[in-house]
């Protein structure tokens, strides 16, 4: 899945002759563009289970499988860059099958002029980020494209990685009465690129919180915890995450708006901007959906983790009701948290 | 239609009144903003900010207001709450 | 945040609640002239807490939902030359014009740049002489002073290369005809608290007292949406009709004179067209005669030259106004969602018809 951070265009007219930004979006228009073009063309199982990562079966031994690729501007941001973010990313989506991750590939598509000196960053960044995790970069490929024909760079990684638990973590494992958390709070990736974007920029100490999650997964694993469900949270933030699990299990998750912490200083650019925490991007954040009696167990693993500090149970999987994900406001009313249809741009209304 | 955010004044620079621009502080994030509108404002005052521009600077007596008037009407609840349990019923009133 | 927290008070807003349970004895409809508390409204559930008897009705104060049509039409046109930089907030990205909104036209190529503030696109100017930079310049009253001060640098410093294509509307005039309205429904009105902020509070003295209906500028946070509310329904079940200013800490009688005498050296008030409700005779702001330089239409064409067409389903409106609900028209929710608007308050997040589909199917399935 891409993971362009620009505005998009959410508004598509039936059968579009041409690509639009919308069709990157992550929202509606992308699925609906995946549906209609890959997936009708692909079509098997392992595909359909539409989940970050796909797991499949190599003789017996379960795999699991996922690429992803990058196209962030700026390429160099507080907390992170386009390479980091690719390792980390990649990384992440073989994470929410509980994979343990063993190798990764790197694909590169450079722009014709890009400075070497940006280029080699970028490569020392995904080192140190792959080191990091002890996870090779085993393989790759190099394009150059003419000027003015591509960002910088495009980077595409894939990964595998092997499933070595006996769990189904994927949506249809999810069942009512489960308890949803989130690893920490809210909103930093998002802002950390705001922050530096032409025409929008403040100063600010936030950094993206692009980071690994597979070790935390990990543990959580080995300490027995039963893991239903996860998702990595990236663009479309919490609630596009959870609006997606949430469908794909036909159940409703509900969730508490004073359960969920967001930073005060992330809090200062959202509300400047008029953004919504919950849709605001997010690099090293998940939500994990367990059983019941293991929450108070997660909650614990998860906060002496130092990719979890500040974890935090934020609701729980109830009947399928009005909608896919409800949310009890801070002054005590229901309301339906939305998909995004396309991405939040700064308002002054 | 307008969002309109409250952030804290921490510097003032310019001398061009209407080229003056302050280092306005919203929960930690800090952007310029143009103070030509208040001209009054101070260094430590809370200011309404919208489209990049300082509208008005935060009364913080009349910030207060919200909750003075709750208190008002909960003591003249009390009154009349109060008042009623005063009250001699009608029926058992002896004429 | 201070200032920001302290409304949010979940028990302070539970016992204003109370209090308008306790006031109210019969049905009343009050409109929030403004989107921004239209987006208070659904975001924080407050309708849902307000007894059944209280009907709100989310007014036409979104520039978004009642920019013309033409006007964003010309923003298209304008935006897809080659050599202009086309500058707009990004509340005005995705409103449908007649076939093309400003998201498709960047699609084509068009330079179109959000920005946060007018003084952006100054910059903008000043740091691109081989460009045309031209800004969209929306908003109600309290957008304009930001505007103009862009228009008035522009002019200080020569820049030849600066126009702001101007859609102003003004609040006061819209809350007159929608009082005036033969079958309004309206009976009180919650003013808009940072149009206020600049333009004082007298021009609502005459509107209160023409058409007997109480005004109560409200501010934006739920507390002061609920004391705003409390203090209108006080006010009509003792069957007053007064402004009164609920948004002290930011609004004065006198408003903001700094903003208002430049708005009024750059602005003068015109007749302007709002989507869905028609011409309202002096109810816009345009560029006075000594800005006619750096006005967009001089320059690139006028907007009403060109020719317009609006859905032919879209009912907005009669939504704007209150006589119809988004659930009443035909296309709400079906041919018309927030992917696919086919008007303007579908785009907006506090447009009317958004605000409905995002937030309230909670209640219209229980309803």
């Amino acid at each position: 899945m891409s993971d362009k951070i620009e505005i998009s265009c959410p508004i598509p007219k039936q059968d579009y002759p041409q690509v639009l930004m919308a069709h990157g979006g992550g929202g509606t228009l992308m699925n609906r563009l995946i549906e209609s073009v890959f997936l009708s063309a692909f079509d098997n199982h392992a595909l359909n289970q539409r989940h970050d990562s796909s797991v499949i079966d190599a003789n017996g031994s379960p795999i699991a499988f996922t690429t992803d690729s990058y196209v962030v501007q700026p390429l160099f941001f507080p907390g992170g860059d386009i390479g980091s973010m690719a390792v980390h990313g990649t990384i992440n989506d073989l994470a929410m099958s509980g994979a343990r991750p063993i190798a990764l590939s790197a694909g590169y598509i450079l722009e014709e002029g890009l400075p070497m000196e940006t280029l080699e960053k970028v490569a020392q960044s995904m080192r140190r980020a792959a080191l990091e995790v002890n996870v090779p970069i085993v393989t790759g490929d190099t394009k150059v494209v003419d000027r003015g024909k591509g960002d910088g760079i495009f980077i595409n990684t894939a990964g595998i990685g092997v499933i070595e638990h006996g769990l189904t973590i994927n949506p249809s494992s999810i069942r009512q009465g489960d308890v949803v958390l989130i690893n920490g709070d809210l909103g930093r990736h998002g802002v950390a690129i705001i922050a530096v974007r032409e025409g929008l920029q403040f100063e600010t100490t936030i950094k993206s919180d692009s980071a690994p999650l597979a070790d935390l997964v990990l543990k959580m694993i080995a300490e027995g915890i039963e893991i239903h469900c996860l998702r990595d949270l990236t663009r479309g933030g919490l609630a596009s995450a959870l609006n997606e699990v949430a469908e794909a299990s036909a159940l409703t998750i509900s969730i508490k708006e004073n359960n969920i912490p967001v930073r005060e200083e992330v809090r200062g650019a959202c509300e400047l901007l008029g953004f919504d925490p919950l849709y605001v991007a997010n690099e090293g954040r998940m939500a994990a959906i367990v059983a019941p009696q293991d929450a108070q167990r997660a909650l614990e693993i998860m906060s002496a983790h130092s990719q979890g500090l500040g974890s935090a149970i934020i609701g729980e999987v109830k009947q399928k009701s009005t909608a896919p994900v409800l949310m009890t406001s801070s002054i005590g009313a229901t309301r339906i948290v939305d998909r995004l249809s396309g991405e939040q741009l700064p308002r002054i209304c | 239609m307008c969002l309109g955010i409250p952030g804290k004044v921490v510097s003032i620079e310019g001398d061009d009144p209407l080229y003056k621009m302050g280092k306005i502080d919203f929960g930690g994030i800090i952007k310029e903003i143009s103070v030509a509108y208040v001209p009054e404002v101070e260094i430590g005052q809370y200011v309404v900010v919208h489209a990049g521009f300082a509208i008005s600077v935060i009364d913080e007596d009349e910030a207060n207001q919200i909750f003075e008037y709750l208190k008002e009407m909960g003591e003249m609840a009390d009154l009349a709450e109060s008042a009623e349990a005063t009250a001699i019923p009608q029926s058992t009133k002896q004429s | 945040m201070k200032y920001l927290d302290e409304y949010r008070n979940p028990d302070a807003a539970q016992r204003y609640v109370q209090a308008i349970r306790k006031t109210i004895t019969r049905p009343w409809s009050i409109m929030e002239i403004c989107g921004g508390q239209t987006h208070t409204i659904v975001k924080y559930g407050i309708d849902q807490l307000l007894p059944d008897k209280l009907r709100l009705i989310h007014g036409p104060g979104c520039p978004v939902c009642v920019t013309s049509t033409a006007v964003i039409d010309k923003a298209v046109e304008i935006a897809a030359r080659p050599e202009v930089i086309f500058c707009s907030f990004g509340d005005m990205l995705r409103v449908p014009g007649s076939e093309h909104d400003l998201f498709s036209t960047k699609a084509s190529g068009g330079d179109v740049r959000v920005v946060y503030s007018p003084l952006d696109a100054v910059k903008l100017a000043r740091e691109n002489p081989q460009k045309e930079i031209v800004f969209f310049a929306i908003g109600f009253e309290t957008t304009a002073p930001a505007n103009a001060m862009a228009a008035h640098h522009a002019k200080h410093e020569g820049l030849k290369n600066f126009s702001l294509l101007v859609s102003h509307v003004m609040a006061p005039p819209a809350m007159d005809a929608i009082l005036s309205a033969p079958q309004c429904q309206v009976q009180g009105f919650l003013a808009a608290g940072h149009v206020c902020t600049v333009m004082g509070t007298t021009e609502y003295d005459p509107l209160a007292e023409q058409h007997k209906t109480p005004i109560v500028i409200t501010g934006f946070e739920p507390l002061d949406m609920l004391q705003g509310i409390y203090m209108c329904i006080k006010q009509l079940e003792e069957g007053r009709f007064e402004v009164e200013n609920q948004y002290v800490r930011s609004v004065r009688r006198e408003g903001n004179p700094a903003a208002i005498k430049i708005l009024q050296d750059v602005f003068r008030v015109v007749d302007r067209t709002w989507r869905g409700l028609g011409e309202i005779p002096a109810s816009g702001l345009g560029l006075r005669d000594e800005y006619a330089d750096y006005d967009a239409e001089n320059r690139f064409g006028s907007a009403a030259d060109l020719d317009s067409q609006e859905s032919p389903e879209c009912i907005s409106g009669q939504i704007l106004q209150g006589f119809k609900t988004p659930h009443e028209c035909s296309a709400f929710g079906v041919k018309c969602t927030p992917e696919r608007p086919l008007g303007a308050p579908m785009v907006s997040a506090e447009g009317a018809c958004s605000a409905y589909y995002r937030y309230r199917r909670l209640s219209s399935d229980s309803s």
